[in-house]
């Protein structure tokens, strides 16, 4: 499909929506995106800034993957937390397939750069309280209005991820203690809440002057323990070199903490937040030998999904060090 | 004898790379990786022997008996996964840590997790 073109071809049936004269699209780019989701950046002939969100045909989804009208639906639903705004969710009409298209948010998502560079240093102190807030905006969601999504708990995420381990054949003895570990601690889950399901560095987009100004990629979204979202933050694979700095590599786990209670969210103690932490760097030591296994059954033959399953080993450390901690 | 994947799979991802074209992102991205799968290999070629006959002796300190790392590891696994040991358990947490440490040494030997190690 010509995207480009189709994307030409929408611009007219977009102004209207924005109180723009545009007439056609500009600068458009693809940018990053693997085979289940495309995502691309464009102008409008005014200027607006725009990007589109699709599935490219036959793109393969994940089991837990959300139809993209859902996570726009979601986009719209969790207002006032700082979001992209939906522009249009597309029709068969526009030629794009599963697609929507939202504003253009000013920012970085590389969290090399958001943890290091000189550029983001006065917003990295207040980084981690804001992060708190915002989840608790997101956690106060009314689930009245929310699209149907997927409920689950500590002890379904660990059974789904104990399975897709054990059908990967892989003998790796720190998951298994790691999975009897947190089985055994599994909270109950109390009360429900919109959980975004994937909020870490690379999916928040951080202005080096107003700090976090949108969270992106809620395709993971799903109904659940806000500590989860509180956990997976602070999953040392996403602290790029800063491990000191527990929250994403730019705050302490008190500031994430009072961020999320000052702002209404339901008290969560820092055992809890360890907790889906943990579980959070089994979960990303499963999904790298899982991506490692469309290599071994030949469906993807690149040293890219090969080389991904040596990156099991660093959830392995942080999960024995937790153990420590615990023990 | 390290899996998932193999030194011998990554030999044979390596050895149908091909050149993607000049100045493309994508193509760059993956010769970085390439790159670290070499240096990768070279250090397992380098530590693997001497850490897996380090596994082997940690491990029937552990079990009580077992002949080689495959099925020692194995044993382990299933003693756990059945409750026979207990994750927490001092000598189990200990094996565990030199041998990640050693297995990161081949994988990442930069990644922060060994750093924080020594606090």
């Amino acid at each position: 499909m010509d995207v480009p073109a189709a994307l030409s071809a929408l611009a007219p049936r977009l102004s209207p929506l924005l109180s723009s004269r545009a007439t056609t699209a500009v600068n458009i780019r693809r940018l990053s995106g693997g085979a289940s989701l495309e995502t691309w950046a464009f102008d409008l002939d005014d200027g607006t800034p725009l990007i589109l969100r699709r599935r490219p045909p036959g793109g393969s989804m994940s089991a837990a993957a959300l139809p993209l009208s859902t996570e726009a639906a979601l986009l719209v639903a969790v207002a006032p937390a700082p979001v992209p705004e939906v522009v249009r969710v597309c029709a068969p009409i526009d030629g794009l397939g599963e697609a929507y298209v939202m504003r253009r948010l000013d920012g970085e998502t590389l969290g090399k750069r958001i943890v290091r560079d000189e550029a983001f240093a006065s917003v990295r102190p207040s980084l981690a309280r804001r992060c708190g807030e915002v989840l608790a905006a997101i956690h106060a969601t009314p689930l009245d209005d929310l699209p149907p999504l997927e409920t689950s708990d500590a002890a379904s995420e660990l059974a789904r991820y104990e399975a897709i381990y054990r059908q990967s054949g892989a003998q790796r003895p720190v998951f298994e203690a790691a999975f009897r570990w947190l089985a055994s601690r599994a909270p109950p889950l109390e009360r429900p809440v919109l959980v975004h399901g994937d909020f870490r560095n690379g999916n928040l987009m951080i202005s080096p002057h107003a700090g976090l100004v949108g969270v992106l990629d809620w395709e993971l979204a799903h109904l659940g323990d806000p500590a989860e979202d509180l956990g997976w933050i602070c999953v040392n694979s996403w602290r790029f070199g800063q491990w000191r700095r527990p929250v994403g590599g730019f705050g302490d786990y008190q500031d994430l903490l009072d961020g999320h209670a000052a702002a209404g969210g339901a008290p969560v103690s820092l055992e809890r937040l360890l907790f889906w932490q943990a579980l959070g760097s089994l979960k990303w030591g499963v999904m790298c030998l899982m991506m490692y296994a469309s290599f071994a059954s030949g469906a993807d033959r690149s040293i890219e999904r090969a080389m991904i399953g040596r990156r099991a080993s660093e959830t392995e450390i942080d999960l024995v060090l937790l153990m420590e901690r615990a023990a | 004898m390290i899996t998932h994947p193999t030194a011998g799979e990554l030999r044979e991802a390596l050895a149908a790379l091909e050149a993607g074209p000049p100045g493309d992102p994508r193509a760059a991205f993956i010769t970085r990786v390439a790159d670290n799968a070499r240096a990768t290999l070279e250090r397992e070629a380098a530590l693997g022997p001497s850490a897996e006959a380090a596994a082997v002796e940690r491990l029937r300190d552990l079990l009580g008996s077992g002949d080689d790392f495959k099925a020692l590891n194995a044993e382990l696994c299933a003693r756990l996964a059945d409750g026979r040991l207990a994750p927490l358990d001092p000598a189990v947490l200990a094996h565990l840590k030199a041998s990640v440490t050693d297995q990161l040494a081949i994988d990442q030997p930069g990644y922060s997790g060994l750093a924080a190690l020594d606090g």
